[in-house]
């Protein structure tokens, strides 16, 4: 019944004190994914802004705020927060490139099976971009 | 009797196992060191055990109204629904349908896919939103070939009190055999063994030791064994007795639980439990045992609950998706029907006694935890929605 799961202290720090926890009001993106193995969900929301920063000319925008939302596990909770970690302050391609693995290298390690709780959290910030992407396309 | 995982800790997972017994384990002990002997050995030592094994077998024949000859030891319940299973089916080869429940515990469920993987058909009944049997149903699926109807007595997650008396009047009726597994139930509720042909019980489950529990079989069934070997308990068992369980099992029946106690108890932290919006029971509230909670907590997930509660000394345990080796909600929870939102926050609490500052102390974590959790989640409970 129980999966009895061991998870590093790392892990169990962030999902006992989930940074950029909770909702941005009027965010530029967001996106939520449904974790498929598992019935559960995770929301990400953005505030994105020209980098203000006279040393680097080309402007380019920049997740100034993150925030995240999600009803799942301790993994996915963990993998939440310490991709909102990864994510502010970086520019949209970069943001992008964030992997799963990143996320789960960033938290030390995963249980295996938790392993797609961190491919939630990767996924949601590449489909919010997307999203915003998509939408600036239209203007 | 029991509690005490560490200073300061709440066991609320009777369900999965239970703290021996101090009396117990006193007990017991003896049968490690002084009297240690193979009941099966023909010197004094030898014979000694022989006695103190029949005298316990008697005690437990005695406890559920039954004689000595129908008590077979065995592992536990696993072993006991296996040997009952299997067992049957080993000796009465001309029949091939299986009657039994989705609700029932693992080691029923997969002794039935090995058994139709024989050849078998299996019908699996369904229970209600209550999680319980209609014995109808099982009365609509039997046929003259059906070897045995197998129905626990308590449902492990749930709680749930199944009719089994009624399930085995029909089946006496109707010539077939009876098997309940009463693992959750023994001690706990009173079974009249009257139309009963076989029960499986734990000790474990009942503050006795770990890796031993009994089979009764009632006079006249024909049912063969399944672990060969020296011929103990009657050829139905061979392999050395585990005396010291079994001395632990019939020991522990000689203690009183203060039923109403521990019920009085569960419906406070219920009350409790149900002041947190969007809460709901899952399966029926009557028909269930006095020491079962068994809730769901809307646009959460059990996993990250159990956890926090773990990290406040509070053992819970829950049948979400997340905290499953398979990532699949308990089959159980699904058969009952539990909306979406609900069904990832279920939680269960299997209670003994405890006390009233402390069932005070769960109450308190688990609205504090559950608020923590909503706030995470995306998923807020909005007032006015149904409860
Ligand atoms: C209803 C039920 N049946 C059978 C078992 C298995 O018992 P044991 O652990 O003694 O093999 C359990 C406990 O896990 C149970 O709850
Ligand atoms: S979110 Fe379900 S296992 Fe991680």
């Amino acid at each position: 019944m129980a999966g009895n799961v061991d998870y590093n202290k790392k892990v169990l720090e962030h999902f006992k004190n989930p940074r950029n926890m909770g909702e941005l009001k009027n965010p530029d993106a967001e996106a939520t994914v449904g974790n498929p193995s598992c019935g559960d969900v995770l929301k990400i929301m953005l505030k994105i802004s020209p980098r203000d920063d006279s040393s680097r000319p080309d402007n380019e925008n920049i997740i100034s705020d993150i925030k995240f939302q999600t009803m799942g596990c301790a993994a996915a909770i963990a993998s939440s927060s310490m991709l909102t970690e990864l994510a502010k302050g970086k520019s949209l391609n970069e943001a992008k490139k964030i992997t799963n693995n990143d996320v789960a290298k960033a938290l030390g390690e995963l249980p295996p099976i938790k392993i797609h709780c961190s491919n939630l959290a990767a996924d949601a910030l590449r489909k919010a971009i997307e999203n915003f992407e998509k939408s600036n396309a239209n203007i | 009797m029991s509690r005490g995982i560490e200073v300061g800790g709440i066991y609320l997972d009777n369900a999965a196992t239970t703290r021996v017994d101090e009396g117990v384990v006193k007990k017991v002990s003896e049968f490690f060191t002084k009297n240690y002997g193979n009941a099966s050995s023909q010197h004094s030592i030898g014979r000694e055990a022989k006695e103190e094994l029949e005298k316990a077998r008697s005690e437990i024949a005695k406890f559920i109204g039954a004689e000595a000859s129908e008590i077979v030891f065995t592992s536990g319940g696993t072993e006991s629904n296996n040997l009952a299973l299997k067992g049957l089916a080993l000796a009465n080869p001309e029949k091939k349908h299986i009657i039994t429940s989705v609700i029932e515990h693992p080691c029923i469920l997969e002794t039935c896919k090995v058994l139709e993987k024989q050849g078998y058909k299996v019908n699996y009944v369904g229970v209600g939103k209550d999680g319980i049997v209609d014995a109808k149903d099982v009365e609509r699926k039997i046929r003259k070939d059906t070897l045995v109807v197998s129905v626990m007595h308590v449902n492990n997650e749930i709680g749930t009190i199944q009719p089994v008396e009624e399930i085995a009047e029909i089946c006496k009726k109707k010539g077939v055999y009876f098997h309940t597994d009463a693992v959750q139930g023994f001690t706990k509720i009173n079974l009249d063994l009257k139309n009963i042909d076989l029960m499986s019980v734990s000790g474990h489950k009942i503050h006795a030791p770990k890796g031993v529990g009994f089979l009764y079989v009632k006079k006249g069934t024909k049912i063969s064994a399944i672990i060969n070997g020296g011929g103990q308990e009657s050829g139905l068992r061979s392999g050395t007795e585990n005396i010291p369980g079994i001395i632990g099992l019939a020991e522990v029946l000689k203690k009183k639980i203060d039923k109403k106690k521990i019920e009085k108890i569960r419906d406070r932290i219920v009350r409790g439990l149900l002041e947190i919006p969007g809460t709901k029971i899952n399966g029926s509230r009557d028909n269930r045992i006095y020491n079962n909670i068994h809730v769901s907590f809307y646009g959460i997930e059990g996993e990250s609950l159990m956890l926090m509660l773990d990290s406040e000394g509070i053992c819970v345990s829950t049948g979400s998706a997340c905290a499953s080796t398979k990532l699949k909600e308990s089959y159980v929870l699904k058969a009952l029907g539990i909306e979406e939102l609900y069904i990832h926050g279920s939680l269960r609490l299997t209670l003994d006694e405890i006390t009233v500052e402390e069932a005070d102390f769960v109450v308190e974590k688990i609205a504090e935890k559950v608020m923590k959790l909503r706030e995470i989640s995306p998923f807020k409970f909005e007032k006015g929605e149904m409860k």
